[in-house]
C-alpha cells in the first residue's frame, strides 16, 4: 500500500528580496495531526517561509503540494480556501469591531447576500470560543478591550471559523503568562487530535520539547535539518544546527588591553515597566559593549530608552557623570549620544532626500548662520564624513534611497560622526546589510571605537555581538542573566542562556 | 517600505518665467513637473489668446489676473510649508476673513495705514499660534484643530461685522488699490506676492527652517531621533501659515477697499488644490514653492479665460475639479515611470 502523501509538502522553495536571498531552497513536510516546529535564529527565513505558506509572498521557485496535489497559493484567500490559517505574531485584529465581527470578518453569515445575521455570527463565535476553552469571552465585546492572551484566542477562533486543516502559529507564546501557555498547549493538543496539523514557531526549546512532534531547523534561508524528533534530539545538536555557519564573518582585532578611563556612559537602574527590568551598565571611551538576546528580550527598548526616545519608569542615564533629562532625545543628542536605529528606513533616513541632507540633518547649525545654510560647507563636511567611512558611491548628492543597505547604514553613522558624537548606540547594525559588506561595517565600528567613541551594540545575531563587542550582557525577557568579557563566551553558551534561561553557574 | 519615487527636487526648483536666453539652462535644471506646469500655463495663454485675442492679452487684463491671484497666492505659500510638513490648514480662508474685518473696524482705522496692516498681521499670527499650540503641544490632528479654527474665526468675523461691509476710509490704503497704482512699475499686490514667493522659496531651500520642515514631513520619527524639535517646528509652521493669511487679508482690504466676514471664502480649497497641482505630497516630505505658485497662476488664468468667454462660475468649478484629478493622475504616472 502506498503511504499516505503528507498533508503539506514544500520543496525547493526560494524567495529573494532586493539584495537578500531570504529562502534558498527550503523543504518542509507536514503530516496531518502533527505539531511541526520551525526553529531558527532571527533572519533564518522562518517568517518568509510562513508568509509563502499563507499566500502572502509568492515563492521564486519551488513546489507546494497540498494532500499530494501541486497548488499555487496566489493570495491569502487562496491559502485559506485550502484550509491553511496563519496566526501572526502581530495579531491582525480590528480593535474597534466586536469579537464576533472579527471572527467572521470577510465571511459573515448573511441573509440575501448582504444583511449580516449578527445573532448567527455570535452563536457560532460562542461555540468556537467554548471549543477553545474560553467560553468567558463575550462575542459582543470589542476586541480592543481584551487582553493579549484573549486576543490570541479570538485570532485562533477566526482560524477555526474556516474549515481549517493546518494552522501556522508564529511565536504564539511570546505574549502569554505560563498558565495561558498551558491552555494554548491544551488547545494545540485538541486540534491535532482531530487531525489538524500545527506548524509551531518558537524560540523556546522547552516548549518544543513539550508539544512538538518533529522539528525543522532553518539557517541562512535553508533547512539544515528536516523532521528531527522533537522530544529526543539533544539540545546541543539543535543549537549546533542553528548556529553552524557557512559564512564566517571577519571581525576586527580588539585592542590588547581594555581601554582605561572613566565611563562616558553610565546607566543606573534604568527600567521600563513591562519591557525590561532595572539595568546597570557602563561604557568607557574606546569600548564596545554588546547586548545579546532574542526578539522580545528588551534589547531595542533598552537602547531607545537610553537615547531618550522612550521614557524610563525608573533609573538614570548619565554622560560624563551628569544625568540626562529622562525621555528627551534632544538632551541625549546634545550630550553626545547618537542612535543608529533598528528600522533604518522608518526611524533614521529621509528617503526622499540626498545623502548630504541625511548626514547633515543633526548638525545643521554648524553650516548655518542665522538659519541660512552654507551649502558648500555642508556638502564638504558631508563628503568628508562619508569618505571617512568609505561610503559608496562617493557622491553625497545622490538620493539616499539608491544606496545599498550597508551604505545607508554608513550614512546614518556619518550623521553622528559629523555631529561629533561620543556615545554611539547601534541597534541591529547589520540588518538588511549584505554578508560581504558586514565585515567592512564591523571594521568601521571598531575603528570609531579605537578613536575614542563609546559604543553600545545590540544584536539578535549572537556571533556579531561576540565578535565585535569587548564585553557582553546576555538578556532574557528584559533581564540581564549574564555578563562577561566577549572572549570568555561562545555562541553555544549564549544561546543556552537566552533559550533555556539557566543562570550562570 | 515603499516610498513614492520621484524626480529629484530642490536645486532644480527654478524661476517660473522662462526667458529666451535662459531657456537651455532652464531645460537642464528644471524638473519634469515644473516644465509640465509651465507647459500647461503656456497652453492656457494660447487658448486665451486665440479665443479672446483682444481682451485676454490686454495688459490690464493680465495685470488683473495676477492681482487676483496674489491674495490666494500668498496664502498658498504658507499652505505649501504646512503640507510639506505633513499637516494641513483648513482655517486659512476664515483667518483671512477675521483678519480683514478686525483690521477694518472703525477703531482700528483710526490708527491709519500702519494700524490696519499691523492688526491684520497680528490677527493672522494669533490664529496661527492657536492652531500651532493645539496641534504641536495638544497633540490634536491638524485637520480637526484647523477645522475648529475655521468655524470659530468665521463666527468671530460675523460677530465683529454683524454681517455688514466695513468700508475703508484711510486714503493711503485705498490708493494702493487704485488701478493705476504701481510700485517699481508693478501693481503693489503683485509685488507683495512676488516677494512672498521669493522669500518662501529661499526659506524652504536655503535655510535650516526649510530643511526641518521637509524632515518633519518626510519622516517625523527619523526627524525626532535625529534630534530635531518636531513639536516646535510644527508650531512655527502654523504661525507661518497664519502670517501669510494676515498678509493676504491686508491685500484683500487693499483690493476691495473694505472688510467683510465673507472674505476668503473657500481659500483653503484653492490653496490646497494649487499646492497639490504643483506637486506637493499631501502625506508630506516633498513639495515646491514654484509648483504651488504655478498652480495658483493656472487656476486664475482658467477663471479669467472662462469669464471672458462668458462661462459661468459653475463651469469654472467643474473645470477646477477636473484639473486637480488630472494633475494627480499625471503625477502618479510620472512618479511610477522614474
Amino acid at each position: 500500500m502506498a503511504p499516505e502523501p503528507p498533508l503539506l509538502s514544500m520543496s525547493g522553495i526560494t524567495k529573494s528580496f532586493p539584495g537578500v536571498r531570504a529562502l534558498d531552497g527550503v523543504d518542509l513536510d507536514v503530516q496531518a495531526g502533527e505539531v511541526h516546529c520551525l526553529l531558527g535564529q532571527n533572519g533564518a527565513g522562518k517568517s518568509t517561509l510562513i508568509k509563502v505558506l499563507a499566500g502572502a509572498h509568492q515563492p521564486g521557485t519551488g513546489e507546494i503540494r497540498w494532500r499530494g496535489e501541486a497548488v499555487t497559493l496566489r493570495s491569502p484567500i487562496a491559502a485559506m480556501r485550502l484550509g491553511i490559517a496563519t496566526i501572526y505574531q502581530e495579531l491582525d485584529l480590528v480593535e474597534h469591531l466586536s469579537v464576533a465581527e472579527n471572527v467572521h470578518l470577510g465571511h459573515e453569515p448573511t441573509t440575501a447576500g448582504f444583511v449580516v445575521r449578527g445573532k448567527a455570527a455570535k452563536e457560532s463565535t460562542s461555540a468556537l470560543l467554548k471549543r477553545l476553552g474560553h467560553a468567558e469571552i463575550d462575542p459582543a465585546r470589542l476586541v480592543g478591550e481584551l487582553s493579549a492572551a484573549q486576543q490570541q484566542i479570538v485570532s485562533m477562533a477566526r482560524a477555526l471559523s474556516h474549515d481549517v486543516r493546518l494552522i501556522v502559529m508564529d511565536e504564539p507564546s511570546a505574549a502569554l503568562d505560563p498558565d495561558e501557555v498551558d491552555n494554548l498547549f491544551r488547545i494545540v493538543g485538541d486540534l491535532t487530535a482531530t487531525g489538524v496539523a500545527v506548524v509551531y514557531i518558537s524560540h523556546r526549546l522547552e516548549e518544543i520539547r513539550r508539544i512538538g512532534d518533529r522539528v525543522t531547523v532553518l539557517k541562512d534561508g535553508r533547512a539544515v535539518a528536516n523532521g528531527l524528533p522533537a522530544k529526543t534530539t539533544p539540545t546541543r545538536e539543535v543549537v549546533a544546527l542553528m548556529t553552524g555557519r557557512n559564512v564566517e564573518y571577519v571581525f576586527p582585532d580588539r585592542p590588547v588591553s581594555p581601554p582605561p578611563g572613566e565611563p562616558v556612559l553610565t546607566v543606573r537602574g534604568l527600567s521600563r515597566a513591562g519591557e525590561f527590568e532595572p539595568l546597570d551598565l557602563e561604557v568607557r571611551p574606546g569600548e564596545i559593549v554588546g547586548l545579546a538576546g532574542l526578539v522580545g528580550s528588551g534589547r531595542s527598548e533598552i537602547l531607545e530608552t537610553v537615547y531618550g526616545a522612550r521614557k524610563p519608569t525608573s533609573g538614570q542615564v548619565l554622560v560624563d557623570g551628569k544625568p540626562l533629562k529622562p525621555g528627551s532625545v534632544r538632551a541625549a543628542v546634545r550630550a553626545g549620544l547618537g542612535l543608529a536605529p533598528e528600522e533604518r528606513k522608518a526611524q533614521a533616513l529621509l528617503m526622499l532626500e540626498s545623502v548630504t541632507r541625511n548626514v547633515s540633518v543633526s548638525s545643521m547649525s554648524r553650516f548655518s548662520r542665522g538659519g541660512w545654510i552654507d551649502r558648500g560647507a555642508e556638502l564638504g563636511a558631508a563628503r568628508a564624513a562619508t569618505r571617512e567611512l568609505s561610503l559608496r558611491p562617493d557622491n553625497p548628492s545622490v538620493p539616499v534611497r539608491t544606496l545599498s543597505g550597508g551604505n545607508q547604514q554608513k550614512a546614518v553613522l556619518a550623521r553622528w560622526l559629523l555631529r561629533g558624537c561620543r556615545v554611539l548606540l547601534l541597534d541591529e547594525p547589520t540588518r538588511g546589510v549584505d554578508v560581504g559588506a558586514r565585515a567592512e561595517l564591523y571594521a568601521v565600528v571598531r575603528r570609531l571605537a579605537d578613536e575614542g567613541l563609546a559604543v553600545l551594540l545590540v544584536s539578535s545575531e549572537v556571533p556579531e555581538v561576540l565578535g565585535l563587542a569587548d564585553r557582553v550582557l546576555v538578556l532574557r525577557e528584559g533581564r540581564v542573566v549574564h555578563t562577561a568579557p566577549a572572549r570568555e563566551l561562545d555562541e553555544h553558551r549564549v544561546l543556552d542562556l537566552v533559550m533555556e534561561g539557566s543562570p550562570a553557574s | 517600505m515603499t516610498q513614492p519615487v520621484s524626480p529629484p527636487r530642490d536645486s532644480t526648483d527654478k524661476v517660473p518665467e522662462a526667458q529666451p536666453p535662459a531657456w537651455r539652462g532652464l531645460m537642464a535644471r528644471a524638473d519634469v513637473r515644473t516644465l509640465s506646469l509651465l507647459g500647461v500655463l503656456a497652453v492656457l495663454i494660447l487658448v486665451g489668446g486665440i479665443t479672446k485675442p483682444d481682451e485676454f492679452l490686454d495688459t490690464r487684463n493680465l495685470q488683473l489676473v495676477l492681482t487676483q491671484a496674489s491674495v490666494v497666492g500668498v496664502v498658498t505659500v504658507g499652505m505649501t510649508f504646512v503640507i510639506i510638513s505633513g499637516g494641513i490648514d483648513l482655517s486659512v480662508g476664515a483667518i483671512v476673513a477675521l483678519a480683514s474685518v478686525w483690521a477694518t473696524t472703525v477703531a482700528t482705522q483710526e490708527y491709519g495705514f500702519a494700524g490696519i496692516l499691523f492688526t491684520a498681521l497680528i490677527v493672522g499670527v494669533g490664529c496661527g499660534l492657536v492652531n500651532g499650540v493645539l496641534i504641536a503641544y495638544g497633540a490634536m490632528v491638524p485637520f480637526i484643530a484647523t477645522l475648529a479654527m475655521l468655524a470659530s474665526a468665521r463666527g468671530l468675523a460675523l460677530q465683529i461685522t454683524d454681517g455688514k461691509t466695513q468700508i475703508v476710509t484711510v486714503p493711503s490704503v485705498l490708493d494702493l488699490g487704485e488701478r493705476d497704482a504701481y510700485v517699481l512699475g508693478i501693481p503693489p499686490l503683485v509685488l507683495v506676492f512676488a516677494v512672498v514667493t521669493v522669500i518662501g522659496w529661499l526659506v524652504l531651500n536655503r535655510t535650516t527652517f526649510g530643511r526641518r520642515t521637509v524632515a518633519v514631513g518626510g519622516n517625523p520619527e527619523a526627524a525626532r531621533l535625529a534630534g530635531i524639535d518636531v513639536r516646535r517646528q510644527r508650531l512655527y509652521l502654523y504661525l507661518l501659515s497664519g502670517l501669510c493669511c494676515g498678509i493676504a487679508a491686508f491685500l484683500l482690504i487693499v483690493l476691495s477697499g473694505s472688510g467683510q466676514n465673507t472674505n476668503g471664502n473657500l481659500y483653503e480649497l484653492d490653496a490646497i488644490a494649487a499646492a497639490i497641482i504643483g506637486g506637493t505630497l499631501l502625506t508630506g516630505g516633498r513639495g515646491t514653492i514654484t509648483g504651488s505658485v504655478l498652480g495658483v497662476l493656472i487656476f486664475f488664468t482658467i477663471t479669467n479665460i472662462f469669464a471672458l468667454n462668458n462661462l459661468q462660475s459653475d463651469v469654472q468649478q467643474i473645470a477646477k475639479g477636473a484639473i486637480i484629478v488630472a494633475a494627480v493622475l499625471v503625477q502618479r504616472r510620472t512618479a511610477s515611470t522614474t
